[in-house]
């Protein structure tokens, strides 16, 4: 059992006692659990993690804009977590399957979404932004931890195909206290489910810091369920890797699910509605400021001179490109017609629906009649 | 055909649905070894194995939100909740994704689920354990609602649910688990009524009287003794609550005038309520009286030996006819 953490005296500000390779500063440091997952991961693909963070951050920069400018409604920011969607996105593979919640753009991001994909449904346009069958990724929850049993129920499917796929969810440290997560473990662990918990501990639930939720680290939770468990600092992208790498190994390898807290940060508000700074201080979130996920892997690819002008230049320039089609796609889209919203309530033809809409459809087609 | 229990014919239905279609699996509470509470699920696990009749741990929305999931990966689950009153933890996963979820995926995502509930009373138990809850899902869009009077539905009607699309509350009325009836197991499901589709259970002339599950033999009691006073009581099994079938009872409400809709469920925002107001909508030009309701009361379901109280029997139907007809009854002069 992979199991790091000692119990902590204060949840929210002992942030320390995690597994890491890659230290604030940008400074390699050795993890014998971890390590071994990540021996292949050189400046190369480090590069590419640097530049999937890099545009994560435009995409949100981009929504929390057009939320101000009233082109989407709301926005739920992930700024400070990009090495924890990230890391643990980018170890899946594209047969696995993903159960986000709502803040989990980097992990829509990192299945393949188009630039509409991540709007669509925040600016109101639909309930989903994307087919989860061509993403593998269920469309994003907002009800806080039910997405965890889906993953589950989704994972003893993957047993019952005999297929070596794995699934992974993604829910907040609020979301631990729900009892659908609760029966999540019980059912995974029961079931030996290939499924792997990722607890994003980002401190706090809207205003609530993470002390409300729980009184010892939330990996210590797992092993109770006969989960094996790893607490990684979320900032560091290689640490995120290396864990997520093990837990699907080990969901894949018919050991059964694997449980992850990442200790992050979230950087911004709740949502474009919520006001942080009625609940926290300018302190704390400078203190979170000089852990940034993505300046520790410059600093580490400039100390070993990987990170060139170049390269610095053309992630740039592919930030621009994202950022640009993000926003042509936001002001492009085109609101379906009013009877749509009768449309796919039921899969099947449903009487009492039909004659709603036949109704509607009348009702509609006089104000076209009356304009002519 | 063959003559079966309710039960036996549930149990048919399952077999032969799991026979026909590798994708539909079984889960829930003690339904493996034990073959349920009910015993519905008895032999299944021999059969089709652990991987298709999957005893769960003791969690609702666990049970749930796990179907889901499995729907998501192209299973068809039936769930089996044990009781009717132990539905409420598995509430949110309902009406918030097995309902939703279609919809919230612009058609990408189907929830084939079937949702069984052993339901409503008149059987003695304990206290939750005789609640009938439809009216909760019927307000819910996305599901369909049925609710099943003998053995032939009950075989006919599960089959569809689990063969349709969408997600289907099955309402499996406890207090006629062991009555026989006859059942054709051959039925084929493409000549059977489809699933949205009312009975009319007994032809009458001067009022019609809507009901489903237990109370359709209670309401066939009443017409009988109706028919002796002299009065046509046209009786509906509506057999759906989501869709209702308007067809089915508005020829019938036009033809005779008068309507009566009885349910053990409490009144308020009931079934009976949403099938009144249709109707008077829909009919109201040829309605000679005031349609009635006759419904268990506005109370949590009551303790066993008081339950006869409120589940609605024949006399209160039969009151309800005289108010309908205007004649003098023991309501005569109450003012509602
Ligand atoms: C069942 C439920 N209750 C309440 C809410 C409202 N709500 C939305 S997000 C949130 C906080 C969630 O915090 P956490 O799980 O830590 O995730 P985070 O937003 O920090 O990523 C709340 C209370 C909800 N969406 N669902």
């Amino acid at each position: 059992m992979v199991y790091t953490l000692t119990p902590a005296a204060d949840l929210h500000s002992d942030v320390e006692d995690v597994a890491r390779l890659l230290t604030a500063d940008g400074e390699r440091i050795t993890d014998h659990e971890l390590d071994p997952w990540v021996t292949d991961v050189g400046p190369e693909q480090l590069r590419a993690l640097y530049r999937d963070m890099v545009l994560l951050r435009r995409i949100d920069s981009e929504g929390m804009a057009l939320q101000r400018q009233g082109q989407v409604g709301l926005w739920a920011p992930c700024q400070g977590q990009e090495a924890t969607q990230i890391g643990s996105a980018r170890a899946l593979r594209t047969d696995d399957f993903a159960f986000p919640s709502y803040r989990e753009t980097g992990v829509v991001y990192a299945r393949g979404a188009e630039p509409e994909g991540f709007l669509r449904a925040w600016r109101g346009e639909a309930h989903s932004s994307y087919d989860p069958n061509e993403l593998g990724t269920a469309i994003p929850q907002i009800i806080i931890a039910a997405q965890t049993l889906h993953a589950v129920g989704y994972a003893m499917g993957i047993q019952r195909d005999g297929t070596d796929q794995a699934v992974a969810t993604w829910f907040g440290d609020g979301a631990t206290s729900q009892g659908d997560l609760n029966e999540a473990m019980v059912f995974a662990a029961s079931y030996n489910a290939p499924v792997v918990f990722v607890c994003t501990n980002n401190q706090w639930a809207i205003s609530e810091p993470v002390g409300v939720q729980a009184k010892a680290p939330i990996a210590g939770r797992a092993p109770g369920y006969g989960i094996p468990s790893m607490r990684v600092d979320g900032n560091d992208v290689l640490a995120v890797t290396a864990a997520m790498r093990w837990a699907l190994d080990h969901a894949r390898t018919g050991k059964g699910p694997a449980f992850i807290e990442a200790v992050t940060y979230r950087m911004g508000p709740h949502t474009t509605s919520d006001d942080p700074t009625r609940y926290r201080g300018k302190d704390e979130v400078e203190y979170w400021r000089s852990r940034d996920p993505l300046a520790r892997v410059e600093a580490y690819l400039r100390a070993q001179d990987e990170f060139g002008d170049a390269f610095a230049a053309q992630v740039a320039k592919d930030a621009d490109d994202l950022g640009a089609a993000v926003r042509a796609a936001c002001l492009q889209m085109t609101t379906a017609p009013a009877i749509s919203i009768l449309d796919n309530v039921y899969a099947e033809p449903h009487t009492g629906l039909e004659e709603e809409k036949a109704w509607f459809g009348a009702y509609l087609d006089g104000f076209e009649e009356a304009a002519l | 055909m063959t003559d079966l229990t309710m039960v036996k014919a549930i149990n048919e239905g399952l077999r032969r649905a799991m026979r026909d279609d590798d994708k539909v699996l079984v889960m829930g509470e003690d339904i493996g070894r034990l073959g349920g509470v009910f015993r519905v699920t008895d032999g299944l696990l021999d059969e089709f194995g652990a991987q298709r009749i999957v005893d769960t741990p003791l969690a609702e929305s666990g049970i749930m939100g796990t179907a889901v999931g499995l729907a998501y990966r192209g299973y068809r689950p039936v769930v089996e909740i044990q009781f009717d009153g132990f539905v409420y933890p598995a509430f949110d996963q309902i009406v918030s994704n097995v309902a939703k979820l279609h919809y919230r995926s612009q058609g990408a995502v189907k929830m084939p689920i079937t949702i069984r509930i052993p339901w409503a009373g008149g059987v003695g138990a304990a206290e939750h354990h005789s609640e009938s809850p439809e009216a909760y899902f019927v307000h819910t869009s996305g599901l369909r609602v049925v609710a099943v009077s003998n053995p032939q539905d009950a075989y006919v009607v599960l089959r569809q649910a689990i063969a349709c699309d969408d997600p289907v509350v099955f309402f499996e009325p406890k207090r006629l688990y062991h009555t026989k009836g006859a059942v054709n197991l051959d039925t084929d499901l493409a000549d059977a009524a489809p699933m949205g589709l009312a009975r009319i259970a007994r032809p009458g002339t001067d009022v019609t009287l809507l009901t489903y599950g237990a109370q359709v033999a209670t309401a066939m009691d009443a017409a009988i003794a109706a028919e002796d006073e002299g009065t046509s009581i046209e009786v509906i099994d509506l057999r759906s609550l989501s869709p209702v079938d308007y067809k089915t009872v508005t020829a019938s409400v036009r033809k005779t005038g008068r309507v009566i809709v009885t349910h053990e469920a409490a009144r308020e925002a009931g079934v009976g309520a949403e099938l009144i107001a249709s109707v008077t909508e829909r009919c109201f030009n040829y309605l000679e009286s005031a349609p009635v309701r006759v419904t268990g009361w506005d109370i949590p379901y009551p303790p066993a030996k008081l339950e006869k109280h409120h589940v609605p029997d024949l006399d209160r139907i039969l009151d309800a006819v005289d108010r309908v007809l205007d004649r003098p009854n023991s309501l005569t002069g109450v003012e509602l």
